[in-house]
């Protein structure tokens, strides 16, 4: 290009192609109006959720959510606890299945699997995660109450939060596995074989070295797990044993309502939300709760994360 | 044993004999002809060592005969045989791809990790065929430890990182048995002096150099009988490479040592025999097989190789 070695630079030859140059800026405003817009659209739904919760909050009689029978919105009784409790429950119960049956299908398939089998397992997993819900929820009350609730001491002719949660569990297992399992595909080969060099068996290298090195991972599976099983709406509405309004309880063989169900009892029918002036926005309310309920969790999770984390 | 022997190197090279059988090999053994007329060559570098002496009668430890490996259909390693000796250091070389470190793992039976790779032909670890069905390989594990070419301490204190190995093998329990343990091990790996005041911080916190020579003293913690090391010093620098080589010279006393170099001077600096791999590129199948092309006393290989092809090799004219 240039021949003369000692020749002097001009400024516009490391300038670059003005349409280059250009073209790179207009796609860097894209791009960055893109991700503006999800944090609008974001910001919209948070709002709304706040304005109409607000609403709620300045004007519910407060002890209408404390306290009370259950959860009757319509006739203006909010009783909160009615619905934490079950999706405590729910959420418990779906983990009960979830954990084990998902992390030890991750353990499998990331350890033990030999690829014919890997190949065999996984697509099943994918299968099982593309299950709707709605299907789930139908499986839950048709086939889990009567064969599985009915032989641990509940009642199998409908529906309860025993039944939605397993049927929540069954749905969030390969969330568990596929987060659980790339997690420990992630601890590199060669600590393994530290570990089997010194003797160790393939049990004690999962458990002391891969599990201990995925455990920032692991915990993520749950963090996720635990979200979507408390923000699952289909399977708990139809196998929850609760329409509209649940009398509060205790017990997980009792039909109740969670917040998201309770939700879309709320939204659903052919009245759509009317009743008590407040309904409509005790919604949101229950929204709200969700909400931050979900979002601590995942402050938590952080922390925990990066405290128990081990590096390599 | 590694001291003061210089004028036997003539005498050793000039009789075209090999007095103390250094190959270990029976006398039918055709490679051991092949030497023997090769012996009286010119020294090549009479220099390049100290003069060893290595007396047959010490104990063999590894017994390979005939050894094939292959991964699925493509063999790595063919018909090596050769015998490996108590309280020596024998070290690999050869050109990257001969199969060092393929034959390497087959002594501790850690290719049976690998879902491909299929062993035949006899290896016997003092006469106890290691490939028979009865053979548990996470035992042999524990008396053959192995030092890797990568530094691969766990996430997780130094401490544990040494009691690891006895622990999983039920030597010792938390308390002052298991710190007796990880003192001993740190100090026979050269290590304790610059890690005893923060044994339960992360080791990745620490250099290179100090991670392999943790790794050392994790393998020795379960007081193995023979250490395997596949070229420890490829990620170091040299210090930390001369530290490594003058730690194996103390090991050598209590064990024996295989290890994969592709370093030259590394294995004439620290072994006391050589095996020289190399790689025989099969022009139909366009496949590369590692075969053993000769296996001796450092010394020997290094001064006076009997084979063309060491020869080369060792003074740098085929790499
Ligand atoms: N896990 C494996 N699967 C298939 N082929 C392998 C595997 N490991 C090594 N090989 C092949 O075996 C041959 C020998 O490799 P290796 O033992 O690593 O050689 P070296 O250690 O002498 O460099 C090479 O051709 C390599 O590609
Ligand atoms: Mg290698």
């Amino acid at each position: 290009m240039n021949e003369a070695g000692s020749a002097e630079l001009s400024i516009e030859a490391l300038s670059g192609s003005p349409r280059r140059v250009r073209r790179e800026r207009i796609i860097s405003r894209a791009m960055f109006c893109t991700a503006f817009v999800s944090v609008v659209v974001s910001a919209l739904i948070i709002y709304a959720l706040f304005a109409e919760a607000w609403i709620f909050m300045r004007d519910v009689d407060w002890s209408a959510t404390w306290g009370q029978i259950g959860w009757f919105p319509r006739r203006g009784i909010y009783d909160m606890p009615t619905l934490l409790v079950a999706s405590l429950w729910t959420t418990a119960i779906a983990m009960v299945v979830a954990a084990p049956l998902g992390m030890g299908a991750a353990i499998y398939l990331s350890e033990y699997a030999r690829p014919s089998h890997r190949a065999f397992f996984k697509p099943i997993l994918e299968i099982l995660a593309g299950i709707p819900s709605v299907v789930l929820g139908f499986f839950a009350l048709l086939w889990l109450a009567p064969n599985v609730v009915a032989h641990i001491g509940g009642e199998g002719g409908r529906g309860s939060m025993l039944a939605a949660g397993i049927g929540v569990g069954i749905l969030t297992i390969p969330l568990v596995a596929s987060i659980s399992e790339d997690a420990m595909a992630a601890v590199p080969k060669s600590l393994r074989e530290a570990s089997a060099g010194l003797g160790a068996r393939r049990a004690v290298t999962t458990l002391r070295v891969v599990l201990p090195a995925a455990v920032s991972g692991l915990v993520a599976s749950l963090i996720v797990a635990v979200s979507r099983a408390l923000g699952e709406t289909m399977v708990v509405f139809m196998a929850g044993g609760a329409a509209d309004a649940a009398i509060k309880t205790y017990s997980p063989y009792d039909g109740s309502l969670t917040m998201p169900a309770a939700m879309a009892s709320l939204a659903s029918g052919t009245d759509q939300v009317v009743g008590e002036g407040l309904t409509f926005q005790s919604l949101f309310f229950v929204g709200l709760v969700l909400f931050m309920l979900t979002l601590g969790l995942n402050l938590i999770g952080d922390r925990f994360v990066a405290r128990v984390r081990e590096q390599y | 044993m590694t001291t003061g022997h210089d004028t036997r190197l003539d005498s050793f090279n000039d009789t075209g004999l090999d007095p103390f059988n250094t190959k270990g090999g029976r006398p039918e053994d055709p490679d051991m002809t092949a030497t023997d007329q090769r012996a009286d060559e010119p020294v090549l570098d009479p220099a390049a060592r100290e003069g060893a002496e290595l007396p047959t009668e010490r104990t063999v430890i590894f017994d390979v005969e005939e050894l094939n490996v292959y991964y699925g259909d493509f063999r790595a390693v063919r018909d090596a045989s050769l015998k490996v000796h108590k309280n020596e250091i024998t070290a690999f070389i050869g050109p990257s791809g001969c199969g060092k470190t393929t034959l390497l793992r087959c002594f501790n039976r850690m290719n049976d990790l690998i879902e491909t790779a299929r062993v035949t032909g006899s290896l016997r670890y003092h006469g106890v065929d290691l490939y028979h069905p009865k053979v548990d390989s996470v035992e042999v594990r524990r008396q053959i430890g192995m030092v890797f070419q990568k530094p691969n301490p766990f996430p997780k204190s130094i401490w544990a990182n040494v009691a690891y190995g006895p622990r999983v093998a039920g030597l010792a329990k938390k308390g002052p048995a298991m710190d007796d343990i990880v003192e001993n091990s740190l100090r026979k790996a050269a290590l304790w002096d610059e890690v005893k005041d923060r044994l339960d911080e992360n080791a990745l916190g620490l250099s290179g150099g100090q991670q392999q020579r943790l790794c050392i003293a994790r393998a020795i913690a379960t007081d193995p009988d023979v250490l395997l090391m596949d070229e420890p010093c490829s990620a170091l620098d040299p210090i930390a490479t001369t530290r490594i080589e003058e730690l194996m010279h103390g090991l050598k006393d209590d064990y024996s040592i295989v290890i994969v170099t592709h370093n030259m001077q590394q294995a004439a600096r620290v072994s006391d025999r050589t095996a020289f791999f190399s790689v025989e590129v099969n022009p139909e199948s366009d496949t590369r097989t590692g075969i053993l092309v000769e296996y001796d006393s450092t010394q020997k290989m290094f001064s006076n190789p009997a084979d063309e092809r060491t020869e080369n090799y060792v003074t740098g004219r085929f790499g």
